[in-house]
């Protein structure tokens, strides 16, 4: 306690703890459809995309969300596209798309302003990547994926549960898939520089995977989602504190630890029923 | 009475290549209609295009103005996703009185005894808390008609229902089906390739092989040609 009281000094740290909180709750409700659905690549390859998006606006010299957020977005809905189709080999599709758009950032980089500090960071996340504008982003996402998920929470289910059922009934099925894709992409794109590039699609899928080990009913998956995800984010920017570790991966790892617990808890479930 | 659908010389088709060429049929209140037909014979395009995913062609599609407010109840294919998804058998049936609801965010209790009043015709309201994934096929299987009824007690369109089921599972759901039909006079429209099970079971046939082959009763069926054809090729795969 006194060690979060301590690190609650440092204004960027608190810009990073808010922030950071609020995205993780974004990615792990968003995770919960993206995962049952079985699109917990389009995450990885979100992050790839962005990225790239992100290492030709540093060397171009403009602003990098702006340009990030829309390329993001459309490869977002791009993905999700050539998943449902099923025409391409979809994982094949997104593992190419995801190679290709790191390859290019990085060829992009080298030739401009070299591997600077700031490629570094989004490869692997940095603690002071949350600027007040990251910030003030962070909280108007997730009031978004908070109005979706309490006030749409029945049509989310449905949707993700069987989109069949869900067009035939009258659901807008294609409106909440592209919506969930937007704040995906924007989730992504706002916390990658926080968590890495290669780090933050662990945000998404984490929680959603570790929730299911135990809980039996969607609702509970989706709270225990949004818990143990804000949860591990703590935990694990008070590791990367006390430790001096790198914060994301600090915070995957918390998160791997939670999924062992959870899973540990689900074989004891199961030897006593 | 007015016929719940009526499909006029219908064309469905995907960019350019028809699927289902003229297609004239009608669903009664009480039918129990079933459409066979082999692989890429156009059922599940004929289904897609009744159920309002694929717009028509050609020719004129008309729904009842009942089924459409409430939608129609609609059993689709269970996909590999679902066979594991963490959710309760109240949840999933619950999911069906969507179409209900408009844009209002939560159910209210008219909806939640319809809920419980759909589990109780499919002797399910004892799984009300058991988790989806945790169920035999069967079960999963009532689950999910459990919910269609939620949306409409008019019609229920079942899309190639037993696939996966074990023998004893299909008996016991070809039963639950003929209950629905006769005591609770929901309409029934399956796409099946069951064919032998189907003239038994259901009232009228329609065999697709892109235009309609045969349409009528199911015994006019065991006794036209294409049906006895159909049959016995049917009988000599097997």
């Amino acid at each position: 306690m006194r060690v979060i009281v301590e690190m609650l000094s440092y204004p960027f740290l608190v810009r990073a703890f808010v922030g950071g909180i609020f995205l993780s709750l974004c990615a792990s409700l968003l995770g919960v459809s993206l995962v049952l659905k079985r699109y917990s690549m389009i995450g990885d390859g979100l992050s790839h995309v962005s990225f790239g998006a992100l290492s030709v606006a540093i060397a171009a010299g403009w602003s990098p969300l702006s340009v990030s957020i829309p390329v993001v977005v459309l490869s977002a809905f791009f993905l999700l596209r050539i998943t449902e189709n099923g025409k391409l080999r979809s994982d094949a599709a997104i593992a190419m798309i995801s190679a290709s758009a790191l390859a290019i950032g990085i060829l992009v980089t080298s030739m401009t302003t070299g591997m600077t500090t700031d490629i570094s960071s989004y490869m692997f996340g940095s603690i002071l990547a949350m600027r007040p504008a990251d910030l003030m982003l962070s909280l108007i996402l997730s009031a978004v994926v908070m109005v979706l998920f309490v006030f749409c929470y029945h049509k989310v289910f449905a949707v993700t549960f069987d989109e069949n059922f869900a067009r035939a009934t009258g659901v807008r099925v294609d409106f909440y898939h592209g919506l969930i894709a937007i704040l995906t992409a924007v989730t992504i794109v706002l916390g990658m520089r926080m968590m890495g590039a290669m780090l933050i699609s662990s945000l998404v899928i984490f929680p959603a995977l570790t929730s299911m080990r135990v809980w039996k009913s969607f609702r509970a998956v989706v709270i225990s989602s949004g818990v143990v995800s804000m949860l591990c984010f703590i935990i694990g920017m008070t590791i990367s504190y006390t430790l001096s570790t790198p914060a994301g991966a600090s915070v995957v790892v918390a998160n791997l630890l939670c999924f062992l617990l959870f899973s540990a808890w689900q074989a004891v479930g199961r030897l006593r029923g | 009475m007015n016929a719940l659908i009526t499909c006029e010389h219908v064309d469905f088709g995907y960019e350019n290549v028809d699927a289902v060429v003229d297609v004239t049929m009608e669903i009664e209140p009480g039918d129990y209609l079933c459409i066979v037909g082999e692989n890429g014979s156009g059922k599940s395009t004929l289904m897609k295009g009744i159920l309002g995913l694929l717009k028509p062609t050609g020719g004129t599609l008309c729904v009842n103005e009942e089924l459409k407010r409430t939608g129609i109840g609609y059993l689709p294919q269970q996909t590999a996703a679902q066979r594991d998804f963490p959710a309760t058998v109240y949840e999933v049936v619950q999911s069906g009185c969507l179409s209900r609801r408009g844009n209002r965010p939560f159910y209210t209790k008219a909806e939640k005894k319809l809920t419980m009043e759909s589990m109780e015709k499919l002797g399910i309201e004892a799984l009300k808390k058991h988790c989806y994934r945790e169920l035999s096929g069967g079960q999963q299987q009532r689950v999910l008609i459990a919910r269609a009824l939620c949306a409409t007690s008019r019609l229920l369109i079942l899309d190639e229902p037993i696939t996966g089921l074990d023998p004893s599972a299909v008996q016991e759901f070809y039963g639950i089906i003929r209950r629905l039909n006769r005591e609770e006079g929901v309409s029934i429209l399956m796409v099946s390739h069951d064919i032998r099970n189907m003239v038994t079971q259901a009232n009228k046939i329609l065999h697709l092989g892109r235009r309609v082959l045969f349409y009528g009763t199911s015994g006019e069926y065991q006794e036209s040609r294409v049906g006895r054809r159909f049959l016995e090729g049917e009988t000599e795969c097997v």
